[in-house]
């Protein structure tokens, strides 16, 4: 397949989702239910052209780093803006996680949706957040991921807001497109930095200019302001502290499109975007990322611990997972932090469906027992569901194994690639705060995790309505298997406890850093440039490394293996002891510190301090100005409406008095002149000849 | 001779006199028809008296009778016009027939 016809196909997998956008949208009535199974079938073309293009690229293009388009767009100026489109190895995996698990959200949606009244409407939805995500995925350029970036937020704003006759509904889209945006005001100004310094969007070209010595504004500071401003529209996509309040909110849409956005795709974009820029990151925007990432693993892992709502608690587990893999990139595990937005798409959407799943037959069991007061989705609701949906709990508990990093699963080669990275940079730089973290964020997920498992699926039905729900039909049972399956560790690495020799580290090697090496950690730095007269690779025993770092991210492997498992398994222990085998009352030890307990529960308070300071300073800003309009600008127009009143009055009285009279005046005179001599023009033709005659006489009288 | 030409001069004064002091006062249409007919002869008797008088010889006499013809044209066209107001207001008062329009 030549370059050409593969860009071609990527052209066609781009626009497909909108072609059933435009489709649906344009045909709701005449389609109905057929919308969904329009829908489902293009994408099932897009998720088969996606694996033609991945599969080219990986097998028949492994060592070219981009096949790409360019295409003049405009000219201002003496600066052209170009767009285009590009496939590396990064887009052509994530071509495949997007297709497919917008694939297999379609087909969960066509019996999950199947009641609501707006089916086809869903569907269009769909295709559109397919169309954006897929174009940020594509873009090989900061100007076109930023206009699919926007696109995204607006289509994840209708997917949210997708029931908004709730309330909830809609302030949650709301919320989620306003936080959103304060994130991309930062990566606006990045790309503004970016552009007038580089005069381009490419990002091949701004990497070989910073390489050849070029910065903004000649400073490392001003390019560690632009990777941190690039990275702030990551922190609102990707939901980073502190701009994570909107995702946990945004679990108010239907559960396929928590699935679609909040697992796999719009989260991942701003990863995504890490991992594209990662090479202009300096040592100072590193640790930022790194730190930013780390705090946000560990607050929401907290948070995670004591939510009741089923989605929540997987709410916020997304929050903490996306923390990982943005700490990943911050310190320099560049393969593991992108390996981890990969397994992690697959287990979490997993987890998310299964939840939809769970939610479903809540709800059908609800509506057979006519209760519409419980809440389908609280944990304290259901329990036991493990006899009634044997295939949703299968899949669940092992979505849950792999997202917790037990051994043989996806989730613990990219976890435990990240720990070790954390380890590593935590030796190299001194910032030991940052694994610390991140070790205690793993045990929790998987305290976190199997304590939702063991609440929900295990035990006694707490309910009624659990009792009376069974398992779903093939539309909702399939997607779960398959993404259960893809959890295997043996889809990424033979060796079920090492990725690095697998095909997936294989293909996304580390990338080079271009970054000036003043700016950048000496670890960083490719050995060849430390080491001159050097080959490119030093080799050590069997193995190359690229710098320093992924050297001693090899030799931490083991160690983070072992703490890694450690610290899960006791995660997990704990929790069946306090939920499985209850013999720690869990309401005692939160009792005991209450504190705490308070501080987690209600979600560390960031919603009340926004409420607080970002809305309150708002409104409060408002009403000052609404105090300062009402009482100093009105009362300036007002006052300067009152002088001029003052001055009409006089003006007035001039005209009526002066003008006025001396116009009446002047009226008068001819009026009264005329009233005399109207009196000579009486009409009579008679009269007019006497007159004529006097006059004549007169003149000749006084002409002789 | 002089006192003669005087004489004439005098009579076509007082005649004109009398046909302005009837165009102005009357307010029968005739009236003042008759009283014009009084100015058209006064300048009649003044073109003789020249004529006989004055020096003027053919040409005062080929003036009056221009004159005559002129006022006889000219009286039967006012009397057919003086008719037609009749018929339209059953009188002839030079003063209210102003209004021709209507």
């Amino acid at each position: 397949m030549s370059h050409d016809l593969l860009l071609k196909i990527s052209v066609v997998i781009l626009f497909l989702p909108l072609l059933s956008f435009l489709i649906i949208v344009f045909n709701q009535k005449r389609l109905g239910k057929a919308a969904g199974i329009i829908g489902t079938s293009i994408l099932g073309i897009d998720l088969v052209l996606a694996a033609i293009v991945a599969f080219n690229k990986f097998v028949v293009y492994p060592n070219e780093a981009i096949i790409q388009w360019k295409f003049h767009w405009f000219s201002l100026g003496n600066r052209t803006i170009d767009l285009g489109l590009g496939v590396d190895n990064l887009a052509a995996m994530m071509l495949i996680v997007v297709t497919l698990i917008s694939f297999l959200v379609h087909l969960f949606s066509t019996e999950y949706m199947s009641e609501d009244k707006r089916f086809p409407r869903f569907f269009s939805y769909l295709g559109i957040f397919t169309f954006s995500m897929l174009g940020i995925v594509l873009a090989n350029n900061l100007l076109n991921m930023y206009i699919f970036w926007e696109l995204v937020g607006l289509s994840s704003y209708l997917l949210i807001g997708f029931w908004y006759e709730k309330d909830s509904a809609s302030n949650a889209s709301k919320k989620a497109f306003i936080t959103n945006r304060v994130g991309d005001l930062g990566f606006f100004a990045g790309i503004m930095i970016a552009f007038f310094t580089f005069n381009t969007f490419m990002f091949d070209e701004i990497f070989s200019q910073i390489r050849s010595g070029v910065l903004p504004f000649e400073s490392g500071t001003i390019l560690t302001a632009m990777g941190i401003l690039l990275f702030a529209g990551a922190i609102g996509k990707s939901a980073q502290f502190p701009l994570h309040v909107w995702l946990p909110d945004a679990m108010e849409g239907p559960t396929p499109v928590s699935a679609l956005i909040h697992a796999a795709t719009m989260v991942a974009a701003g990863v995504y975007l890490t991992a594209k820029i990662f090479p202009v990151f300096t040592a100072d925007a590193l640790t930022f990322v790194a730190y930013t990432g780390a705090f946000t693993a560990f607050m929401a892992a907290t948070i995670g611990i004591t939510q009741n709502d089923f989605k929540r608690v997987l709410a916020y587990s997304t929050v903490s997972q996306l923390g990982f893999m943005v700490m990943s990139l911050g310190v320099g595990a560049y393969t593991y932090g992108f390996f981890h937005l990969v397994t992690h798409a697959w287990f979490k959407a997993c987890l998310f469906l299964a939840s939809g799943s769970v939610i479903h037959a809540m709800h059908h069991a609800m509506h057979k027992l006519h209760d519409h007061h419980s809440d389908p989705q609280d944990i304290r609701n259901m329990g036991g569901l493990r006899k009634t949906m044997p295939k949703t709990y299968l899949t669940f508990l092992f979505a849950t194994i792999a997202i917790s990093g037990v051994p043989l699963t996806s989730g613990f080669l990219s976890k435990d690639g990240i720990l070790a990275g954390t380890l590593a940079f935590g030796n190299l730089s001194g910032h030991w705060l940052i694994p610390a973290m991140a070790f205690i964020s793993a045990g929790m997920t998987a305290f976190y995790m199997f304590r939702l498992t063991i609440v929900s699926f295990f035990g006694d039905f707490k309910t009624e309505i659990a009792s009376k729900t069974h398992e779903n039909n093939t539309q909702i049972v399939l997607p779960l298997v398959v993404l259960a399956i893809l959890s295997l560790w043996v889809f990424y690495s033979f060796n079920p406890i090492d990725a690095s020799s697998g095909w997936f580290a294989k293909a996304f090697k580390p990338v080079e850093t271009v970054v000036p090496a003043e700016y950048q950690f000496d670890f960083m730095m490719p050995y060849h440039d430390a080491h001159a007269t050097e080959s490119t690779e030093v080799s050590h025993g069997s193995h190359s490394y690229l710098n320093k770092f992924e050297e001693e991210l090899h030799h931490q492997h083991y160690t983070a293996m072992f703490l890694s498992l450690a610290i899960a398994g006791f995660g997990i222990l704990l929790s069946f002891i306090f939920y499985y085998y209850k013999k720690v009352d869990p309401d005692k030890v939160a009792n005991s510190i209450k504190p705490l307990y308070l501080l987690s529960y209600n979600k560390w308070y960031i919603d009340e301090i926004y409420q607080k300071t970002f809305i309150g300073g708002t409104i409060l800003l408002t009403k000052l100005m609404f105090w300062i309009d009402t009482y100093i600008i009105d009362g300036a127009v007002n006052g300067v409406a009152f002088i001029w009143r003052i001055f009409g009055t006089f003006v007035g009285k001039f005209d009526n008095g002066v003008v006025d009279g001396l116009v009446n005046l002047s009226g008068g005179v001819v009026g009264f002149s005329g009233s005399i001599v109207r009196k000579l023009q009486t009409g009579r033709v008679q009269t007019y000849l006497l007159l004529s005659i006097i006059g004549v006489i007169l003149l000749l009288w006084w002409l002789f | 001779m002089t006192n003669e030409l005087t004489l004439y001069l005098i009579i076509g004064a007082i005649l004109f006199s009398l046909g302005v002091f009837g165009i102005i006062t009357r307010k029968n249409a005739i009236m003042v028809l008759m009283s014009m007919e009084l100015i058209l002869n006064s300048a009649n008797i003044n073109f003789i008296a020249f004529a006989k008088y004055g020096g003027m010889n053919l040409e005062g006499h080929i003036a009056a009778m221009f004159v005559i013809i002129l006022a006889a044209a000219e009286v039967a066209v006012a009397l057919a016009i003086v008719l037609n107001i009749y018929h339209n207001f059953r009188h002839v008062n030079i003063d209210e027939i102003s209004k021709m329009k209507e």
